[in-house]
């Protein structure tokens, strides 16, 4: 008895919607499945400033790959020369917070690296290869202008500018995690130009 | 045109749970007097900017039986439906005290209401309502009047729980819309948006007028960029909850979802209309690109391609295209891929910073956030083919992330206008700017979600 009201009712219910599709039928978007099985996109034809990105941060790379083999040259020539240098202690704590703690900074909407943030860097990857059991979060971060969909990926893309630095420095890319936090967590809450200039950088944390 | 139908549905709802069974008659629309299904459009035109306001009369409902608490209900009911009605921006709402008739103890089916007394005080249209109340169940009249024309266009009875009085107005003035714009009305749908009132940024919900806020995500992280579904019953968003820009997915009523946890960034969800699938930002590649993947995270494939910063992206309502924000030409700017043939066309070509794109539902325009030269963000609004972009917001400080309703007729923004980031409202041509609700902390990147279902 009672199924039999459950299905009359559901009988009158499925006639009434068919009635209201019919009449007053909402327009629903139907999306096209066909329309989104397209193939690879081909190369655009768009003038490409981030190519000068690019070229930038390989440009940078390649001065430190040089700049590396000549110190290497002449560390070889030192250790021929019999001037063994002892190896670098242990770090300690105070020795690991102030040369990773010092972060590198960015130009507006900007992720190329400034021949100061490569300085910094190559002071961390010194430090890192003498520490090879220590792992880096590279943290990218930006100042509170822009729209925060927008800086949590240029956060991102300032954090890997510097993680392909140390990777090209030699230092193996498992040691090294990034996080973009955009504008998320600013160094310096203030609006103005010093505290946006501290805001937009990259942070090492140690661990 | 007016025929007359009698229809009957009993819309049990079974909630069942271990513990309880709810069994709730929620509502029981009974019969139609006349049904103007096929709406006249010709009262509003949605497409006109310059929209002159329609004069409306909604006199206090006839209630039964009488007494102090009804008496209530029968002012509540009307303001109810005066306060949705006047959210859209399409009506002025006339005062009642220079109603010449009332109706409540006259006449609420028409047949004898005098309408000159209507056209006399300038209202055009006219809304007439009776409330019985049985125990604890309303029984609701409700009709509109063309008082010029001395014609009903729409009567409704309604039976439901006391307690859904809102609900029933709000119904109600979804059938107004429909018939006076032919397009359905906004008074079921939610806002979701991001506040700070926790003291972290936390996903919240809101009804499309603002009430109702309650806390959607707990993460005590920072959470953000909520994109809805286009059937309304999921929502994507991004939190730190795993110590990284992760996208959540979760299904609204039920407790299950999924997570996409790439390396690098997991950003800027956005639903393929229709589909159980979603574009989104990721970066572990090394570089910042859209993919589409499947509702449950499964990648499909690459969207963008290019070397660079492409993300938030935002599809048509057919799917076909989608605008997303680009640097490859050294700016931020925003572009449209034509998903079938995979051309990319870049959209805005003023300014130095143009991002988060938001797609109209009608597909004709794109809403986006343009930074001035005096650094202030404003909402503007171009045709999709890069026609003739317009300012939305002017010298009230940052305006932010445009998202429209879901029938296009209103743009929900953030604004820091009055100090702290709150969200506001606006008609699609930047007309009638209010705020939306004020809670404790700052509000940002709402997002207008479609009706309930």
């Amino acid at each position: 008895m009672r199924r039999k009201m459950c299905m009359m009712l559901a009988l009158v219910f499925v006639v009434t919607g068919l009635m209201f599709t019919a009449s007053c039928a909402k327009k629903k978007i139907k999306a096209e499945e066909a329309l989104l099985q397209d193939t690879m996109m081909p190369r655009q034809t768009t003038p490409r400033n981030s190519e000068k990105d690019r070229l930038a941060r390989q440009q940078a790379i390649e001065q430190e790959r040089l700049r590396q083999e000549r110190l290497r040259q002449e560390r070889e020539r030192q250790l021929r020369g019999g001037r063994h240098q002892a190896s670098v202690a242990p770090g300690t704590m105070a020795e690991r917070r102030s040369v990773m703690a010092e972060d590198i900074r960015f130009d507006y909407d900007s992720a190329a690296l400034s021949s100061m943030a490569q300085d910094i860097l190559r002071q961390k990857a010194e430090w890192l290869r003498n520490h090879p059991g220590v792992s880096v979060v590279i943290e990218g971060h930006c100042d509170e202008r822009g729209t925060n969909e927008y800086n949590l990926a240029l956060g991102d893309r300032r954090a890997e500018s510097a993680k392909s630095f140390l990777t090209h420095l030699g230092i193996s890319p498992s040691r090294l995690t990034t996080i973009s936090y955009g504008e998320e967590r600013p160094l310096d809450p203030g609006s103005n130009e010093r505290a946006w200039r501290k805001n937009r950088r990259a942070h090492f944390v140690a661990e | 045109m007016k025929q007359s139908f009698e229809r009957k549905i009993m819309d049990i709802l079974m909630t069942g749970g271990r513990i309880k069974l709810i069994c709730q008659i929620a509502m029981a629309f009974l019969f139609i007097f006349s049904a103007p299904c096929l709406a006249e459009q010709d009262y509003i035109d949605i497409t006109n900017p310059s929209l002159r306001r329609i004069p409306i009369a909604i006199p206090l409902f006839r209630i039964m039986p009488q007494g102090q608490v009804n008496t209530q209900v029968s002012r509540n009911a009307p303001d109810l439906c005066a306060e949705n009605l006047e959210f859209t921006g399409y009506f002025k709402i006339l005062d009642r005290g220079a109603f010449l008739e009332n109706p409540r103890e006259s006449d609420i089916t028409g047949s004898t209401t005098n309408f000159r007394n209507w056209t006399g005080i300038g209202a055009e249209l006219l809304i007439t309502g009776g409330i019985w109340i049985n125990d604890g169940t309303l029984t609701m009249e409700l009709r509109l009047f063309d008082t010029f024309k001395s014609q009903i266009l729409l009567g409704k009875k309604y039976t439901a729980g006391k307690d859904k009085l809102k609900k029933v107005m709000r119904t109600f003035c979804n059938e107004v819309i429909y018939y006076l714009t032919g397009r359905q009305g906004i008074f079921d749908s939610d806002i979701a948006f991001v506040s700070t009132s926790s003291g972290n940024k936390e996903i919240y919900l809101c009804d499309f007028d603002g009430q109702n806020s309650r806390a959607f995500t707990h993460h005590k992280t920072i959470t953000l960029f909520p994109a809805w579904s286009s059937d309304g019953k999921w929502i994507a968003y991004t939190s730190y909850a795993r110590g990284k820009p992760d996208i959540f997915i979760k299904h609204l009523q039920e407790k299950r979802g999924f997570v996409i946890q790439n390396k690098g960034i997991n950003i800027t969800p956005a639903w393929v209309p229709g589909q159980f699938k979603l574009a989104a930002t990721l970066s572990y590649e090394g570089d910042q690109d859209i993919y589409l993947l499947t509702g449950r995270g499964e990648k499909i494939k690459k969207l963008t391609n290019q070397w660079g910063i492409d993300t938030s992206p935002a599809w048509s309502p057919d799917g076909a295209k989608m605008a997303f924000v680009s640097n490859r030409s050294g700016t931020p700017q925003i572009y449209i891929k034509h998903i079938n043939s995979g051309r990319v066309e870049r959209l805005t070509f003023q300014g130095q910073y143009n991002t988060q794109p938001a797609w109209s539902p009608r597909g004709d325009k794109v809403s986006y956030s343009a930074r001035e030269k005096s650094g202030e963000f404003n909402i503007c609004v171009v045709g999709f083919d890069g026609r003739g972009p317009v300012r939305l917001t002017y010298k009230a400080r940052d305006n932010e992330s445009p998202s429209w309703s879901p029938d296009g007729s209103m743009i929900v923004f953030s604004s820091t206008r009055e100090g702290p980031s709150r969200i506001y409202v606006m008609t699609a041509y930047g007309t009638d700017q209010r705020r939306l609700l004020t809670l404790p902390g700052q509000q940002t990147n709402p997002k207008w979600g479609n009706m309930d279902n």
